[in-house]
């Protein structure tokens, strides 16, 4: 059964169009296909988050969902956060100081679930950050600094919104 | 690692997917959020050789209130029921089961249908329909029907519906006068599967007795588990920590039989269903005596 379809998908902003099998999972089609190695694979089953783009803006799992559902949509990476290796996404900048991380294996998961967190809670408390990074494994840190960096990043963007 | 091949079909109207349904039967497998089947794909427990996307199905997705009950298409997000005001105003038990579902990410995939049609018994939403007595709308392309939850849930992530059936609806009824609601569960971690909880239900009469109650639990049977025995024994009585108590322990000694699992005993399952049971209680009579 070696049927494929044709997609297009925009990632971070770039139009890709790619044949593709329809039981290529997203986050494969995002490694493989569009040579983005900034989405890590896990668990593949949907419990470690570390492969969560935001999909039409929102948070979701790359690896339990089908590249051909991506068709006509829009996704970002963390691959799309930072402007440039020199002006990096305020999350980004406040993960390095508060060492948000470790191996980093799971980074680019909470980075893109803390991104569309932070725009909805300007201001979180420490629960409320737990909370949201509870869909996210870390294997290393055991989450206080990720927790710390979030609340640094908080700061950060509100500063940028003044 | 990796889904076995499949056909894929995207059907962009509802006559068509129960077209392919009608065709396939139980080949063809129907994906809504796929929070639960691709994971089982990627496992290959699951080895669909037809998937019928309902995802490009816009009447499918819709929350309305036409009387009495608030219905919800099937392929509804549960991120957007999440944040409905109809559902928060007028489902309050939803409205607060909602955030248990797992976690954002998988909310903003997965579906209300979807996890009612998949069935898992450890999972919040059949419990929340059954405790509410809310009614299921199969289409299939030669006609369509009503089911009620109570003949939903057919066991172990089975339902009632047929090979050529697609569950496009949900009817939820509306909160009613002197009942509260409350949804509570217990899991390791905010999100995981919890190791138990329910949606209990407490009516008022006009003496501030009980006159109606409903305890439903989850991840404690082979689906959601209605605790009858424990209900009725709450009927007429006061509402207080006693008899809270004693529905408790009914409910956890007699109406379940817990399999338990890796993280949890069967005992262990009971105890907190007990504890749990009198805590729900406790919240919904607070809420029916203001509402």
């Amino acid at each position: 059964m070696s049927n494929s379809y044709p997609i297009t998908v925009t990632i971070n902003g770039k139009t890709i169009e790619k044949q593709v099998e329809p039981r290529m999972l997203l986050a494969d089609f995002i490694r493989h296909e569009a040579g983005l190695t900034g989405t890590h694979v896990g668990c593949e089953h949907g419990v470690c988050g570390a492969c969560t783009v935001l999909f039409d803006g929102k948070p979701v799992r790359s690896c339990i969902m089908l590249a051909v559902q991506a068709n006509g949509h829009e996704l970002t990476t963390v691959e799309g956060l930072a402007q440039s290796e020199d002006n990096m996404h305020p999350i980004q900048n406040a993960f390095w100081e508060a060492h948000g991380l470790q191996c980093g294996f799971c980074t680019p998961g909470i980075l893109m679930t803390l991104v569309p967190f932070l725009e909805e809670n300007k201001n979180p408390n420490e629960a409320e950050v737990r909370e949201a990074i509870s869909g996210n494994l870390c294997r290393c840190t055991g989450y206080q600094h990720i927790v710390d960096a979030t609340l640094l990043a908080a700061k950060k963007l509100n500063e940028v919104a003044e | 690692m990796k889904p076995a091949p499949f056909e894929y079909h995207a059907p962009t109207s509802l006559d068509a997917a129960l077209a392919l349904k009608a065709e396939h039967g139980d080949d063809g497998k129907p994906l809504a959020g796929g929070q639960s089947l691709i994971p089982a794909m990627n496992f290959r427990v699951a080895q669909p050789s037809l998937l019928i996307d309902l995802n490009h199905i816009p009447e499918l997705r819709h929350i309305t209130k036409p009387n009495g009950s608030v219905h919800i298409g099937s392929m509804t997000l549960q991120s957007s029921a999440e944040r409905d005001k109809l559902i928060a105003e007028h489902v309050p038990l939803l409205h607060e089961a909602i955030p248990n579902i797992a976690h954002p990410q998988i909310r903003n995939r997965g579906t209300i249908g979807g996890s009612l049609a998949h069935a898992d018994p450890a999972s919040e939403l059949p419990v929340v329909a059954l405790a509410l007595g809310a009614r299921f709308r199969a289409q299939s392309s030669a006609g369509e029907r009503w089911i009620e939850a109570k003949d939903f849930f057919a066991g172990l992530f089975a339902t009632a519906l047929q090979t050529d059936e697609l569950l496009t609806e949900i009817a939820f009824p509306t909160k009613t006068a002197r009942t509260g609601y409350c949804f509570t569960e217990v899991a390791r971690r905010h999100g995981d599967y919890a190791m138990a909880g329910l949606a209990a239900i407490v009516e008022l009469d006009a003496n501030d007795k009980i006159a109606a109650a409903k305890l439903v639990y989850l991840n404690v049977g082979d689906g959601p588990v209605d605790a009858a025995s424990a209900a009725a024994s709450l009927i007429g009585k006061a509402p207080e920590a006693a008899a809270f108590k004693e529905a408790g322990r009914i409910a956890s000694q007699e109406d379940m039989h817990p399999f338990g699992n890796v993280h949890a005993t069967p005992e262990y399952q009971r105890h907190l269903s007990a504890v749990l049971t009198e805590r729900a209680l406790a919240t919904a009579t607070q809420r029916a005596k203001v509402a």
